[in-house]
């Protein structure tokens, strides 16, 4: 079952600058388990909308199949949703942007749903560029289906039952550097101080922004022994650097010293700072993201934090070079030649 | 021997290797005989490959505008070796074999009961082109002179033709009509001409243009507003999405800053392409996709979805031969069933069939208004006949008046005001009682009308339930929307004033030219009148069913094994199946009249002993 939440406002709940409240960026009451990682990033979701005054309708959150693929039913209730089937959020989200590249698209997807089933459409959404926010939860496992290894679980990493995974895992981050991803990020469910940040960036980004986010299972996958678990991510987990979102036009205040800090401006003039760097990271080159990435594996790091941006990048809509207006709001006297036009190509048959 | 005679009735068949330039000039001669005035229909027999293997292709002139194949062949035109044992013997006895006789004819060729008419091509292009591929190609206008001058075709005809086809080159035109020229000459001097079988200019075409349904097809989605298509290219679909392509680069593009108004995008796959007709649909843009059997098969998942989630989706499917990924380059109509119940569950599809390409225009354009007021998938079911080959059609027509029937559609102001009187939206409420609700497109409302779209149970709030009965509500109402599809989708096309016979049939899309010409054989020949329906859709409308009941026995025609249409009509209607009889052709040949006279007749006669 679903639950309404009551829709009881305080009167004196902050408004943000679009004039609702944090409440308006709620959906219905989850039916997660309680402690569930894919709650706590829907948290993340709706405190970065309002923080940054996103219009809720102007939003369009859409998912596969999974209990991460319900979470758009727990947040944004104002904006509309498409569940879809498993594995096939990609080609739905690159319809819908098609149709309307004015609006902003918030994928939510699974290791499953992403890594396994769905892989070749998010491969491809990828190589598209296709201006998107997509949130992977990822907790190694299919907890829709009662646990099973995915393919984002780590060789030798221990399930509930006891096996061990004999699978390489796949590392998504990883893959989309290779692929070409414009904006690449990992996260953990449980650091909303990274998260929201990373969210807010990923919104204001011009194509395909990938957040893989930590999001462990607490029914199936939080045993000890399991690389997914809350205590191992923690233990493990490396931070490339302290992330603030700053706003368009809101000015820069805080400054830190050269070579420890970047500010990367985004595509609709935000920026993102970044500071307590590591020596010579600057996370606009994408080679050195990979080999950054392959160093933390091979340490046995989790690294985490904003891993790569191109603030250059074209999105499906320049590239396929259509319509700056929405093509969902182009009329007759848009679209159709007309009967005159059509006597021409008629005689052309002829 | 007989020779073989007549004016406009004949057939001639080109034997090719695929990859040599010979479609171009194989579509002059066709045209020549449409440019005369005269009802042609061509057939290209191609192989699934890019070079080297044999082709055919087949023109058919008929005085009397039968537009299906026809048996036997009257004049073959072979210029492909690998293929000319079996070219010899498909010509009818006192027909005609034209061949290149640059070299002597080996004795296995040789028929006591066909004429032979060598023609030195090679020998001619040797000695007026010096370039290798010139020869190739100068030889194929060789045997269109050749042609000409035996068939009796108005030389200045195929000079325009040859004008237009190379209008954007015209150091082109002054050596092809040459080589053409050529081959006039070369008959002229050596064979008695005209023959007695020959053409004659005729006004039978009038306004009739020659098109290929898939061409029509794409014409009809830029006229219907379709903006954006996601596709994978599969035989004989492909060249739908490119005609629709080429129509929007020309029509949709603005010239000065050169943005499109079209988003086309080659998906990964099928299942990606119709994830993206929907996701457009959903966010208000007419949005299709074209396939073909093994593409269908892969979209079932997602046509569920897009059933029960009620969301509009165009989809056509130029049908091949199957099963699996059978024979590619070759026809039928066997993805019926396939295609109206496709995806688990209790699932059924709306299907449009168009049987020519002015009615695959007008059925593309139906299909956008229809996927939008029924909210659901429109599948448009064509075949590689109809799709890939050239058609003698009526003209492309389009009423300026004609408005999108966008469908059921809140804007902001409706929402406003629905919640002005108390009322809360509720996408799934059958508010009209024709069991097709209203929906909102994302973004319309900052506070209103949204909605979380799902393949789970819902209710009419879209909220996810497990309560059966509320989800066998939900079934019910879409069974509700069905019976409305009935009423609207185009009515089947009857050919006769009323009813004159007890017996009747039913036929379909390409059958459709086959079928009327053998109507004429069995009155003709055998004696035999038989009452006529063409289907054009699914569900069925209530005159196909009155249809069945006004006659003892029906004949249903159809391209493929296992008589699909026929099923769905047991299915669907809860005819008695005895009623219902098969002419079933499925060799991947377009059926021909003679095969639907001799299935009838046959039966006939048996129920007659
Ligand atoms: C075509 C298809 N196959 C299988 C399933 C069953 N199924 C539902 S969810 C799921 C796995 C989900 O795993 P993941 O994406 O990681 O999501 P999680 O539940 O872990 O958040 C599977 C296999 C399905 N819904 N559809
Ligand atoms: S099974 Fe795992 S993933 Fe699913 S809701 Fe429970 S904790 Fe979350
Ligand atoms: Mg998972």
């Amino acid at each position: 079952m679903t639950y309404i939440k009551p829709k009881f406002r305080h009167p004196d709940l902050p408004k943000n600058a679009v004039g609702f409240t944090k409440t308006d960026y709620e959906g219905v009451i989850s039916t997660l388990c309680a402690g569930c990682g894919h709650d706590s990033i829907s948290g993340s979701i709706v405190q970065a909308c309002y923080e940054m005054s996103i219009e809720p309708h102007r939003v369009a959150k859409l998912s596969g199949i999974g209990c991460s693929s319900k979470t758009p039913n727990y947040f944004l209730n104002n904006s509309h949703g498409f569940n879809s089937v498993h594995g096939r959020m990609p080609s739905v989200a690159t319809g819908a942007n098609m149709a309307n590249r004015d609006l902003i698209y918030l994928g939510v997807s699974g290791d499953g749903d992403t890594a396994s089933i769905g892989m070749g459409q998010f491969v491809h959404a990828i190589r598209r560029n296709l201006n998107m926010l997509y949130i992977v939860m990822n907790n190694g496992c299919y907890g829709l289906t009662k646990g099973q290894d995915s393919a984002t679980a780590d060789a030798g990493s221990v399930s509930k039952s006891g096996s061990v995974n004999p699978f390489e895992g796949i590392d998504l981050v990883g893959m989309a550097l290779e692929l070409g991803a414009t904006f690449v990020a990992r996260s953990f469910s449980g650091d909303k101080t990274q998260l929201v940040p990373l969210i807010k960036a990923a919104l204001s980004h011009n194509g395909f922004a990938l957040i893989d986010v930590l999001s462990p299972c607490v029914t199936f996958n939080n045993n000890v022994g399991s690389t997914k678990s809350y205590d191992y991510v923690r233990d493990h987990i490396e931070a490339l650097a302290e992330i603030g979102y700053v706003p368009e036009k809101e000015e820069i205040t805080v400054s830190y010293d050269s070579g420890s800090s970047v500010d990367v401006e985004l595509h609709d003039g935000s920026s993102v700072q970044l500071h307590k760097l590591a020596e010579g990271w600057d996370p606009r080159d994408r080679q050195a993201a990979m080999s950054r990435l392959q160093q933390a594996k091979a340490e046995g790091e989790i690294l985490t934090g904003l891993v790569y941006v191109d603030p250059d990048s074209k999105d499906l809509h320049e590239i396929i070079k259509s319509d700056k207006r929405p093509l969902n709001s182009l009329k007759e006297e848009d679209l159709c030649p007309g009967a005159g036009v059509l006597a021409m190509i008629n005689d052309e048959f002829r | 021997m007989r020779n073989l005679t007549g004016v406009n009735d004949l057939v001639v068949r080109f034997a090719n290797v695929n990859g040599t330039g010979s479609a171009s000039a194989n579509n002059m001669f066709a045209m020549s005989i449409f440019r005369m005035g005269i009802p042609m229909t061509a057939k290209n027999i191609f192989p699934s490959n890019i070079q080297g293997l044999p082709t055919w292709y087949e023109v058919r002139v008929s005085e009397k505008g039968y537009l299906g194949r026809r048996e036997g062949v009257d004049i073959m035109l072979c210029v492909n070796p690998q293929s000319m044992k079996q070219d010899v013997a498909s010509v009818k006895p006192g027909g005609y074999f034209l061949y290149d006789n640059t070299k002597n004819l080996h004795k296995d060729f040789i028929r006591e009961d066909v004429n032979y008419i060598g023609i030195p091509m090679i020998g001619i292009c040797m000695r007026l082109y010096s370039d290798a591929r010139q020869r190739q190609l100068f030889k194929n206008m060789i045997y269109v002179g050749a042609l000409a001058a035996l068939l009796d075709i108005e030389l200045e005809v195929v000079k325009g033709i040859i004008a237009d086809e190379f209008k954007k080159k015209p150091k082109l035109i002054e050596p092809n009509v040459q080589a053409m020229m050529a081959g006039v000459t070369y008959i002229k001097e050596n064979y008695e001409h005209p023959l007695g079988l020959r053409v004659e200019r005729r006004d039978l075409v009038g306004d009739a243009i020659v098109i290929d349904g898939n061409t029509a097809c794409g014409i009809g989605a830029v006229y219907a507003g379709a903006t954006v298509a996601g596709w994978y290219p599969i035989t004989p679909s492909t060249s739908l999405v490119e005609a629709f392509a080429k129509y929007s680069n020309r029509l949709r593009v603005d010239p000065e800053t050169g943005l499109k108004k079209v988003a086309i995008v080659q998906a990964e796959d099928e299942l990606a392409a119709f994830g993206m007709v929907l996701g457009a649909n959903w966010n208000g843009a007419r949005a299709f996709t074209a396939t073909s059997g093994p593409g269908l098969s892969l979209m079932n998942e997602f046509l569920g979805l897009a059933y029960f989630a009620e969301i509009p989706a165009v989809l056509v499917d130029v049908q091949r031969g199957g099963p699996s990924t059978g024979m590619p380059t070759r026809t039928q109509q066997s993805d019926l069933l396939l295609a109206a119940y496709a995806s688990h569950g209790d699932t059924k599809h709306v299907l449009l069939i168009p049987s020519n390409p002015s009615e695959c225009f007008d059925f593309m354009a139906d299909a956008f208004d229809l996927a939008e007021r029924l909210q659901t998938p429109i599948i448009v079911m064509t075949d590689l006949d109809l799709g890939m080959n050239e058609h003698l059609s009526a003209p492309l027509k389009w009423d300026d008046a004609r408005r999108y029937d966008r469908g059921k559609v809140y804007t902001a102001e409706d929402l406003d005001a629905l919640s002005a009187m108390g009322k809360q939206f509720g996408r799934y409420l059958d508010v009209d009682g024709d069991g097709i609700p209203y929906r909102t497109l994302p973004a319309t409302h900052p506070t209103k009308g949204s909605f979380f779209t799902r393949g789970t149970s819902h209710d009419e709030y879209a909220r996810y339930t497990e309560d059966g009965v509320k989800n066998a509500q939900v079934l019910d109402r879409l069974t509700k929307k069905w019976d409305t599809a009935k009423e609207i989708l185009p009515l089947p096309e009857f050919y006769q004033a009323q009813n004159e016979s007890n017996i009747g049939m039913i036929f379909f899309g390409t059958t459709t030219y086959a079928a009327l010409e053998a109507i004429d054989l069995l009155k003709q020949e055998e004696g035999i009148t038989l009452d006529a329906m063409r289907a054009t859709a699914f569900p069925f409308h209530a005159s196909v069913e009155a249809f069945i009941e006004a006659h003892d026995q029906i004949f249903v025609i159809e391209q493929n094994r296992d008589a699909q249409f026929r099923t769905l009509l047991i299915n669907e209607l809860e005819i008695n199946p005895k009623k219902l009889i098969k002419v079933l052709n499925y060799d991947g040949m377009p059926i021909t009249a003679d095969a639907i006279r001799n299935g009838i007749a046959k039966h006939l006669e048996a129920i007659k002993l």
